[in-house]
């Protein structure tokens, strides 16, 4: 590409080093790396609260918790996990690191805004760790015992009546989760824009790279769908502020319009964590299978179609709230159309993989993991998504168990998949390969041991959020709670193999360590303030790998 | 090419590294997008009155006669003129000229600040008879929110008004600080038939603002 040595420049990294410049920063690069250390340092928060309420289910029984304790504690998991951790994920940090590399731009349309919605989620995240400690009720109380320890209890769903009578820490936790709803608004909005705008020469929407797409979604999501739960979370403030009954049945209000209000934007949420993790896998597998994707077209229109659908299909979470029947059959149904593009992707990428040269690099691991676990995820979904059978497994370890595998193994292991595969990108450096692939086995085998007893437990009827439970529950409950823990010793060896590449990493990355087509691989590692040295052209889709197949569909 | 070795010695120059057509595209395109967030913002208030005037039909209709239409019927003329005022704004800033385009948009300004005091008056007066939250009960007032007597449905549309009247009161107060900081670009001659962005942007906001009043009027005021 250049005359110089790649390494020896500067870059994004190094051209400025004071602590200013990184908070008072415009670049896209050094906004995904600091939401990405953000949002790490929740994942660990919430991966520890899960943790300790994994000891205390090992055994039937009250252990170490009061019941209280453990309400606490899974709140904490459940809402930090998702308002902090993965509903940022994968687009705030990969995303607004490699857009606009991959579309060949300077930058997001917007780079001041774009800072600002980190700001914005750095006051949630200050709101939702006042929720979390909540001191004011203390104070408030002159110091009174009781209150030394009161937290938001109502799980991360905040159903009502509970919720407007539970204590304060509920309108902080929901304050949070607005103000962090903005910020998501914002980042979807400035990403529409940029995908508007701001493409390279040559770089025509059938030329974008799948992971663009799925951003694209993605965005189209946050910006439609997050403005619903932030008005329903003010109603519910207002609620608890103004006594005015909306939400409690006791005063003619009604708690089913705050589930509709809710799911509207919880179901669509779903697909705001995990599409971009299908974007990033589907920019995996072409490159270690060495074969242009297969369908580009239908990948592409199978994200959009899901987008869209997972409007549609809200109430299947109310199928026990008292819901007229026709309204259940129409959810029912319309949740089974969500499967049909999901099903889509996974044969494509199935069939990407038919026949290619694969090589078994930890990203191309993580991504096929993805897809067995995905797979799980959408098959157990079906059933949840069947009327008779969900009465029986409503409020159960199964939807739990699919929950995660949706999630755990579709969102995290997407993002964990994305940071090992562009790590050479955003560090310049290499990681060690054994150790992320024993860290990778780990992760793998510790998250199946953790979930799959929950689907048994599930059938056999163990309601989550319980504090205590059966003996006959404990065998598996057991095997659960050890499953968490490899799992969780697996994150924590990928992670610390990354960092530590990242600070004492001797092995310098080259611009392009996998020979992939896309464009963020053509500038150098890690990439420049400007991104390019030269302005980017393309004329092709970036997965023209080996023979082009015919009808491949990119032109 | 050479822009790597400037940003070494100069630091990194900054942001507005796109052209000026596209920028004024992208900003319509980003500000039209916000708009519709807006609308979902407000939606879900609107779903929520739709529903619960459906169900307590006759409370909704009784409670709303404390309502008085000509403080309304006024603030709805005084937007509809200020939105009017701030097209022509926008015209004047399209045409290059900075005085008119200041003088419009303090004029819209202004109409915000007579909706504001307006809706002051009328907050004032509820919270003198009682029908205002966050005040103590005393025996000059007709009604009481905390009390027993104070029915449920009366206190659902009275809380459902306030909900959508401050958000919406919010609103205007944001599209005044957007507005004010278009005026003050003018002030310094910024617009010319090139530049007009932040003019367009605000008056788009504007409209919007308008265009919720209109239909939060005759919903709650006008509910027979
Ligand atoms: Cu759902």
């Amino acid at each position: 590409m250049s005359a110089h040595a790649d390494g020896d420049d500067k870059n994004y990294l190094n051209c400025e080093t004071t602590l200013w410049s990184w908070i008072s920063t415009v670049d896209h690069k050094r906004i995904g790396l600091m939401y990405l250390f953000t949002i790490t340092a929740f994942f660990i928060v919430g991966g520890l609260a899960a943790l300790t309420f994994r000891i205390e289910l090992f055994s039937s029984g009250a252990q170490f918790l009061t019941p209280d304790q453990y309400n606490v504690l899974f709140t904490l998991h459940g809402a930090i996990m998702i308002f902090l951790f993965i509903v940022p994920g994968i687009p705030a940090t990969m995303g607004n690191f490699l857009l606009p590399l991959m579309i060949g731009a300077k930058d997001v349309a917007f780079p001041r805004l774009n800072l600002l919605s980190y700001y914005i989620y750095v006051v949630g995240a200050a709101m939702a760790l006042i929720a979390i400690f909540n001191p004011f009720d203390y104070i408030l109380s002159g110091f009174s015992a009781e209150q030394a320890f009161n937290p938001a209890d109502t799980g991360w769903t905040f159903y009502a009546p509970y919720s407007v009578k539970s204590g304060s820490a509920v309108v902080w936790m929901t304050g949070a989760a607005f103000v962090l709803g903005f910020s998501s608004i914002l980042t979807g909005l400035n990403f529409i824009v940029t995908v508007h705008k701001l493409r390279c020469p040559g770089m025509t929407w059938n030329r974008l790279p799948v992971f663009v797409w799925a951003l694209y979604a993605t965005s189209v999501i946050q910006t439609l769908a997050t403005p619903v739960v932030g008005m329903t979370l003010v109603l519910l403030i207002m609620e608890r502020v103004m006594g005015v009954g909306i939400f409690d049945p006791s005063m003619g209000g009604d708690p089913v319009l705050y589930e509709h209000f809710f799911w509207f934007y919880s179901h669509p949420v779903v697909y705001i964590m995990v599409l971009p993790a299908f974007g990033v896998v589907g920019e995996i597998i072409p490159v270690f299978s060495r074969k242009p994707i297969f369908g580009y077209k239908m990948v592409v229109y199978a994200s959009v179609a899901i987008a869209a659908v997972g409007f549609l299909v809200w109430a299947h979470h109310m199928f026990t709230s008292g819901i007229s029947d026709w309204t259940a059959i129409y959810f029912s149904v319309a949740t089974f159309g969500v499967a049909i593009p999901t099903a889509v992707k996974v044969f494509n990428w199935v069939s990407t993989m038919y026949k290619g040269s694969i090589s078994f690099e930890t990203p191309m691991l993580y991504a096929m993991a993805f897809i067995f676990l995905f797979m799980v995820a959408g098959t157990t979904g079906v059933y949840l998504a069947t009327l008779a059978v969900d009465v029986y497994y409503h409020d159960t370890y199964f939807v739990v168990a699919h929950f995660h595998y949706t999630i755990q193994g579709g969102a995290v292991i997407g993002l964990i998949a994305a940071l090992h595969f562009w790590f050479p990108k955003i560090s310049g450096k290499m990681y060690n390969e054994p150790v992320a692939k024993l860290a990778w086995f780990l992760v793998f085998v510790g998250f199946n041991l953790t979930f799959l007893p929950q689907f048994v437990l599930g059938m056999e009827g163990m309601p989550r959020r319980y504090f205590d439970y059966l003996p006959e529950f404990q065998p598996m409950h057991r095997l659960s709670t050890i499953g968490s823990f490899i799992n969780g010793f697996g994150y924590t060896f990928a992670l610390l193999n990354l960092l530590y590449a990242a600070v004492f990493g001797r092995v310098k990355a080259p611009r392009n360590p996998y020979n992939s087509l896309s464009l963020e691989w053509k500038t150098a590692s890690p990439p420049s303030h400007h991104n390019f040295d030269e302005d980017p052209e393309v004329d092709d889709y970036p997965y023209a790998y080996g023979t082009p197949v015919e009808g491949g569909g990119h032109h | 090419m050479s822009s790597s070795n400037e940003a070494t010695v100069s630091g990194p120059p900054h942001a507005h590294h796109w052209d000026p057509v596209t920028a004024y595209h992208g900003s319509k395109l980003g500000m039209w997008l916000f708009l519709a967030t807006e609308i979902l913002l407000f939606g879900v208030l609107f779903t929520a009155f739709a529903i619960f005037r459906y169900l307590y039909m006759e409370e909704f209709h009784h409670a709303s006669q404390y309502l008085d239409w000509k403080m309304g019927a006024i603030n709805t003329a005084v937007l509809i003129f200020s939105s009017f005022t701030a097209v022509l704004g926008v015209d004047a800033a399209q045409h290059g000229d900075n005085k008119k385009t200041f003088r419009w948009l303090c004029v819209t300004v202004a109409c915000g600040f007579i909706f504001l005091i307006v809706k002051y008056l009328e907050y004032s007066h509820k919270a003198h008879i009682g029908l205002f939250p966050f005040i103590e009960c005393n025996d000059h007032a007709q009604f009481c929110w905390d009390s027993v007597e104070f029915k449920n449905e009366f206190k659902m549309y009275f809380g459902l008004y306030y909900c959508m009247t401050m958000l919406h009161a919010l609103h205007v107060i944001i599209g005044m600080g957007i507005l004010t900081w278009a005026l003050l670009k003018a002030k310094k001659n910024r617009y010319s038939t090139d530049y007009y962005t932040p003019v367009e942007m605000g008056a788009l906001y504007w409209h919007l603002v308008d265009l919720i009043w209109i239909y939060l009027f005759p919903l709650l005021y006008l509910v027979d």
